[in-house]
């Protein structure tokens, strides 16, 4: 009844190709992204922006980073902890030598700097593709944690191998990074940076290239014989998708928690991120938002609910059980939805569409 | 050129002038591999079965080595434990073919590969749960002392570790070539469709296939736990199987066998020889380079079914 396209005629192409082309679509949007950027830093808490809308954010990028590499080109990467190491520390590195570089600049380049070290890594997959090339992602997970975790050079010799982000302004005087920023101008900048590049992504994915990695997901034999070049196609894919990763690690660095080591890019982000995309679906870009909403939440609800149920629990028990509760929600949540959370939404839209008619 | 050095020269030299020494190396990491290969037989049992990339190998390894354990503590003896613990992967076996696997039917391999995390997150917690997280001491009466052969020093406990398991190898092997379900398996194994249409029960298959994985992971558990201690290190050992994995091809026995020997004794020798060149360490990643660079000229691995694509 509400949600109906009956009656919005497109008259030119630009308004047929565009990302919302339905009404409602629009508002919607526009809703959500005015309550993100005046609702949210105006009503919630220091904890909420901390501990939940930051690393929300930080996750939905390294997410969409992810999603553009396996959801749409169909190679699955367990190593996404391994580049957001790399982010985040040449993220570190730039701005410790140059420290009259702009922060804007320093998360880019360190963008780039992931690109280049997710090719050299990405070449098998020009050989190898599903599990064989998954674990052999591994290998990047691994070696590029090593690195960051023995190589002093990366972090500039501290002996405890932690790096700090230096502080860092925007404009002139608003503090986005180091210990002086304040919670909601960390916020508003990284929401900014994440918008900016979902939507390029967005667009990114229903454009050429976009269609060419699905085609190569797809089949990649058949793509490869309607003359998609599998090298620069395979390559870039992993570019892409390592340069959001990239950025999400300099940002998880800077911007979320301030100081880091190599070891908080362990094997248990990659599985983190993948867990997202899954939960959230492959092959979609609120999926990412989606399930990067999920992961983040989850865990703070399963650690606070004994007490709202007012259940003494002792500490290690509460920690085995939310491993239990969270293996089996994943379960659960395969079983019943195996195309994720995006799934979910546009069935809903679907039946939004005919309601308050069966049929 | 001091780098250059230390990788070209320095190994090179050490080795020629203590040749026993770089024997000893050799062996231990061969027997360390024989131990790796445990592991990696149990996700080649089941993705040649059912095509799943069981990622929770290493936590049935844990579960089962801590089920052992715990039912030990109680006083129980140690067969009656085995016997006890082996009931359990079994009815595990069963529980996650009836509640995972037959939901997911015909789900893509990503999705049943997520699923199979899922299990491993439930059974870490699940066994940690039951058993408690400390450190438990597993003594099975494996001898642990060193003996010497031709100026050659090796810990017993590694030459039983490498008997036990080529007895397990053997023993499936026999399974697999001479029994009735064994033939069943390996048909499952070659063509699911063929296999059902001649009246193959693809449920008991699974259910089987996961309940022989329980119990090779219950042997790695019993081996890897008597060495390092019970513990939850012992669910990451499934890391370290995964490079032997793609190394020996996901779908062969005598790959994960020979994959793990080459690992194992690989990645001793370059960090005893080369591991100070790069600043020590390197064994957390060198398995999985050498996985890598090796999977780059034969992307099937050594023993993998040649990759056939039709369009």
């Amino acid at each position: 009844m509400i949600y109906r396209e009956a009656g919005q005629f497109k008259t030119s192409y630009p308004a047929d190709r565009a990302i919302f082309p339905i009404v409602q679509d629009r508002y919607f949007v526009a809703a959500i992204a005015l309550a993100a950027f005046v609702a949210v830093p105006l009503l919630a808490s220091e904890y909420w922006l901390v501990t939940i809308m930051l690393p929300f954010l930080v996750l939905s990028l390294a997410a969409i980073g992810l999603n553009i590499l396996t959801g749409y080109a169909g190679l699955l990467s367990l190593g996404t902890g391994g580049f957001m190491a790399c982010g985040a520390f040449a993220a570190y590195k730039l701005s410790t030598a140059f420290p009259e570089l702009h922060i804007i600049g320093v998360f880019a380049l360190s963008g780039v700097i992931t690109a280049g070290v997710g090719v050299v890594f990405g070449i098998p997959s020009l050989r190898i593709k599903g599990f064989y090339l998954a674990v052999a992602t591994l290998a990047s997970q691994f070696f590029l944690v090593w690195l960051f975790n023995k190589l002093p050079w990366f972090t500039n010799y501290s002996p405890s191998g932690v790096i700090s982000a230096p502080p860092r302004a925007l404009f002139g005087d608003v503090f986005v990074t180091g210990s002086s920023a304040t919670p909601e101008a960390k916020y508003l900048f990284a929401l900014t940076a994440v918008c900016v590049l979902a939507l390029l992504a967005k667009n990114m994915v229903r454009g050429n290239i976009g269609r060419k990695w699905m085609a190569i997901r797809d089949m990649d034999i058949a793509a490869e014989i309607i003359g998609i070049p599998m090298l620069r196609t395979k390559l870039l894919a992993f570019a892409i998708s390592s340069f959001y990763i990239g950025v999400a690690g300099a940002m998880w660095a800077f911007i979320y928690t301030s100081s880091v080591e190599a070891l908080a890019f362990g094997i248990e982000r990659s599985f983190q991120v993948l867990f997202i995309i899954i939960i959230g679906g492959l092959g979609s870009i609120l999926g990412s938002f989606l399930g990067a909403a999920f992961i983040v939440l989850l865990p703070i609800l399963l650690s606070n609910a004994p007490q709202l149920i007012g259940l003494q629990i002792p500490v290690d028990m509460v920690t085995h059980l939310e491993f239990m509760i969270f293996g089996a929600l994943i379960i659960l949540f395969l079983i019943v939805e195996p195309h994720g959370l995006a799934r979910l939404w546009s069935i809903a839209k679907e039946k939004l569409r005919l309601w308050p008619f069966p049929h | 050129m001091e780098f250059l050095q230390a990788v070209f020269v320095d190994p090179f030299v050490s080795i020629y002038e203590y040749p026993l020494f770089f024997i000893e190396v050799l062996i231990g990491g061969l027997l360390t591999g024989v131990m790796y290969s445990l592991v990696a037989l149990g996700f080649v049992l089941i993705f040649k079965a059912s095509g799943v990339f069981n990622f929770a190998q290493g936590a049935m390894v844990l579960f089962a080595a801590l089920t052992l354990v715990g039912l030990m503590e109680y006083g129980l003896p140690l067969w009656a434990a085995l016997i006890i613990t082996v009931g359990i992967m079994v009815l595990l076996a069963l529980v996650i073919e009836r509640v995972v696997l037959r939901p997911l039917v015909n789900q893509e391999h990503i999705i049943l590969f997520m699923a199979t995390i899922g299990i491993t997150f439930f059974l870490d917690g699940f066994g940690q749960m039951i058993w408690g997280s400390d450190v438990k001491l597993l003594d099975v009466g494996i001898p642990q002392d060193p003996i010497e052969i031709k100026g050659v020093l090796i810990n017993k406990f590694d030459i039983w570790a490498a008997v036990i398991a080529g007895m397990l190898v053997m023993l499936l092997a026999v399974f697999f070539q001479r029994t009735r379900v064994g033939r069943a398996l390996r048909a499952v194994a070659d063509d699911h469709q063929a296999a059902m249409s001649v009246g193959i029960p693809l449920k008991t298959i699974w259910a089987i296939v996961w309940s022989v994985a329980g119990i090779v992971g219950l042997v790695a558990g019993i081996i890897w736990g008597s060495k390092l201690g019970v513990q939850f290190s012992l669910a990451l050992i499934a890391l370290k199987a995964l490079p032997v994995l793609i190394l020996g091809g996901f779908t062969s026995v005598p790959g994960a066998i020979i994959g793990g020997l080459i690992i194992g004794a690989g990645e001793k020798v370059a960090e005893v020889f080369w591991g100070s060149a790069f600043g020590g360490a390197i064994e957390d990643w060198f398995a999985y380079m050498l996985a890598l660079v090796f999977l780059v000229f034969r992307p099937q691995g050594l023993f993998g079914e040649k990759i056939i694509e039709r369009v």
